[in-house]
């Protein structure tokens, strides 16, 4: 045990720190600001996953958003009560063998993450052929293609009703319970030899494959683990909001996470996790400019939609004016933290020791 | 099916073509200079249907002052676009710039939700574009042919700057070599500008033909022609203009008379237009028009 470094025993010693504060804030926080916490979890693991394929591995995909409803889909459906399911599906009534199956919550999650990882791979395999700009467009289009589906699959999905009364079985230990695996393997991932791989997929393919690097083999690799994971958040998220239909999943979602990583910063899994959460908080944190306020004498009327054009600009100005991203590529890590209050203290006794004569 | 009902949906697949055909070439000219999916192009289609809007219904012009005036500022606004997001943002990897336009693309349809409110207005006609027009057995309304017409107008002028005057040339040689055309002489921040000039007018045009056809107009209007129009672009060969053209007016009469002809698989018109794609990148990822580039190590 001796090559354990200050920052690998810092994050030990924290982690049951953290998830003893998950469970405080479990038990006491209220249930609006839990909801918060949640969604930050699952955006960061959206934004974890997009930063494998896109800022490790290099292979610039848009297909999250279909990944996401399939998780979202099948957990609902293996969640939901049949008596619900019999009140969801009044048009058309539902297939047969989904009427009465109802499964506890983590096997359906690891469900929902292996049929997300199969249908990453069924899409993979052809479109990871194509490359850059193209790739983007391909898995564009199989996540449209997607909800294209889901709204016209009555029978299984409901169509464009969506579902509702989904079991609210995500809370806070779920969610960041699953945040911390994830964080977890793709850090294990990225750093292992595979990680180097896809590293040099990332700078240059040529080069790679003529070092005997297996393309398809690496690409392939970080799509299932996204996309396994992207499921997983999906199957969160719907625990979570309780009602999905398809547009919950356009294309928005996939530029939503594109914008959160790259305010983050490209190659840096802390950075992702961050900049999910700011963007949530920051969203809700918002939310008060829409309702009527006063100013002295001077009451502005809310202006809805108003949050939205606050975010959009605030995005802009990430994007143009701090370009490499909140992180850069660099992870956020102890050491790093204690060397900034180490460097300030150094710095406040030179400024006092100057100052005396 | 009657030759008659053909006839009627293959004008209606056109004039839609026609219209997926001007929105491309925007999206098509703007890749093949910066290599940048322009997405924020779409909501420039919805910018142009409202300015003409709010030109006829508030400021009561004629829609002969309203429409040029509306393309005009729609334009305008693309060059503020490009000056003001894209150009800080050139030298830069380009999922920043991408992450920009998307950004744009936000921020525009945001503030038409405030500005312009939520719910979806009718956009009145011209009349003289309102009438029923009936050759033989084919009925259509007289939109239809000027759609048609004024895509053919348009494309023409757009086919003859870029090849007969200097800054189409060199509009087209900065698309193979950014850099090389720089060191030629050509000011490069010029003619990129006077692309997007070009594409967002285009974009404006084709958005008031939109709301001409379809005349119900609302802040998110724009992003359905915008990817269809894009999907339009890629199928011809993105960067490349006459391929914009052929792309945008197959994908238009294709899922015109895919519903014809298949009425039941209504539904899955949009899931179409993504499968034809993906199926062309496949076999033929530089699309039908495009050149195949090779790669340099």
């Amino acid at each position: 045990m001796k090559n354990i470094s200050r920052n690998q025993i810092l994050t030990l010693v924290f982690l049951p720190v953290f998830i003893g504060l998950l469970i405080l804030a479990q038990a006491f926080l209220n249930p609006y600001y839990q909801r918060i916490l949640n969604l930050c979890a699952i955006y960061s693991i959206f934004a974890v996953t997009f930063n494998l394929v896109f800022g490790y591995t290099g292979q610039f995909s848009l297909g999250h958003a279909g990944f996401a409803a399939i998780g979202a889909y099948i957990s609902a459906l293996l969640t939901l009560s049949p008596e619900q399911k019999a009140m969801n599906f009044f048009l058309k009534p539902i297939l047969p063998v989904l009427e009465n199956l109802q499964l506890p919550f983590f096997p359906t999650l690891i469900i929902s993450g292996l049929g997300a990882a199969l249908v990453g791979a069924l899409i993979a395999w052809p479109a990871l052929r194509l490359r850059g700009d193209y790739l983007a467009i391909a898995t564009l289009g199989f996540s449209e293609i997607i909800r294209v589906l889901l709204v016209n699959m009555q029978s299984v999905t409901n169509g464009a009703l969506g579902l509702k009364g989904i079991p609210g079985h995500t809370n806070l230990l779920w969610s960041w319970g699953w945040l911390i695996v994830c964080l977890f393997v793709v850090k294990r991932l990225v750093d292992s030899s595979y990680g180097r791989a896809m590293k040099a997929v990332r700078d240059d393919e040529v080069a790679a494959e003529a070092l005997g690097v297996g393309l398809f083999k690496h690409k392939m690799m970080a799509f299932l683990v996204s996309s396994f994971f992207v499921g997983v958040a999906g199957g969160l998220l719907a625990n979570l909001i309780s009602t999905i239909d398809p547009k919950v999943f356009q294309f928005f979602l996939a530029y939503q996470i594109v914008g959160i990583t790259v305010m983050g910063g490209m190659g840096s899994l802390t950075g992702s996790v961050i900049a999910a959460c700011l963007y949530t908080i920051f969203l809700e944190a918002l939310r008060p400019i829409e309702s009527q306020f006063t100013i002295g004498s001077l009451t502005i009327p809310g202006i809805p939609g108003m949050r939205m054009v606050l975010f959009s600009i605030i995005l802009l100005l990430v994007i143009l004016f701090y370009r490499k991203g909140l992180m850069g590529n660099k992870e956020f890590s102890w050491d790093g933290l204690i060397k900034i209050f180490t460097k300030r203290k150094k710095k406040q006794v030179g400024s006092t020791g100057g100052t005396q004569p | 099916m009657t030759i008659e009902s053909f006839l009627q949906n293959l004008t209606n697949g056109i004039s839609l073509g026609a219209l997926y055909a001007l929105i491309s070439i925007g999206y098509t000219m703007v890749y093949g200079i910066l290599r940048l999916i322009n997405f924020a192009h779409g909501d420039l289609v919805m910018l142009g249907a409202y300015f003409a809007f709010y030109g006829v219904a508030l400021f009561l012009l004629p829609w002969w002052l309203a429409f040029p005036l509306a393309i005009l500022l729609t334009t305008l606004i693309g060059i503020i676009i490009e000056k003001a997001a894209y150009k800080p943002l050139r030298e830069f990897p380009r999922i920043n710039l991408f992450a920009a336009a998307v950004a744009v693309a936000f921020l525009l349809e945001n503030l038409a939700i405030v500005i312009f409110g939520g719910r979806p207005k009718a956009f009145a006609r011209p009349a003289f574009l309102d009438q029923l027009l009936n050759i033989g057995k084919v009925s259509f309304v007289s939109y239809t042919p000027v759609i048609i017409l004024t895509a053919i107008v348009l494309c023409t002028i757009l086919i003859l700057i870029i090849n007969r005057t200097k800054a189409g040339i060199a509009m087209r040689a900065l698309s193979k070599d950014i850099e090389t055309t720089a060191l030629m002489g050509v000011n490069t921040n010029r003619i990129i500008m006077f692309a997007f000039m070009l594409g967002s007018s285009l974009a404006a045009a084709g958005g008031i033909l939109w709301a001409i056809k379809f005349p119900q107009i609302n802040p998110l209007m724009g992003v359905m022609p915008g990817l269809k129009a894009f999907i339009a672009a890629v199928l011809g060969g993105i960067g490349n203009v006459w391929g914009a053209m052929i792309g945008g007016l197959l994908l238009g009469v294709v899922e015109i008379m895919l519903v014809a002809f298949f009425p039941q698989l209504a539904g899955y018109r949009d899931a179409f237009a993504y499968a034809i794609l993906i199926l062309l990148l496949l076999f033929r990822p530089t699309g039908i028009m495009g050149e195949v580039q090779a790669e340099k190590v």
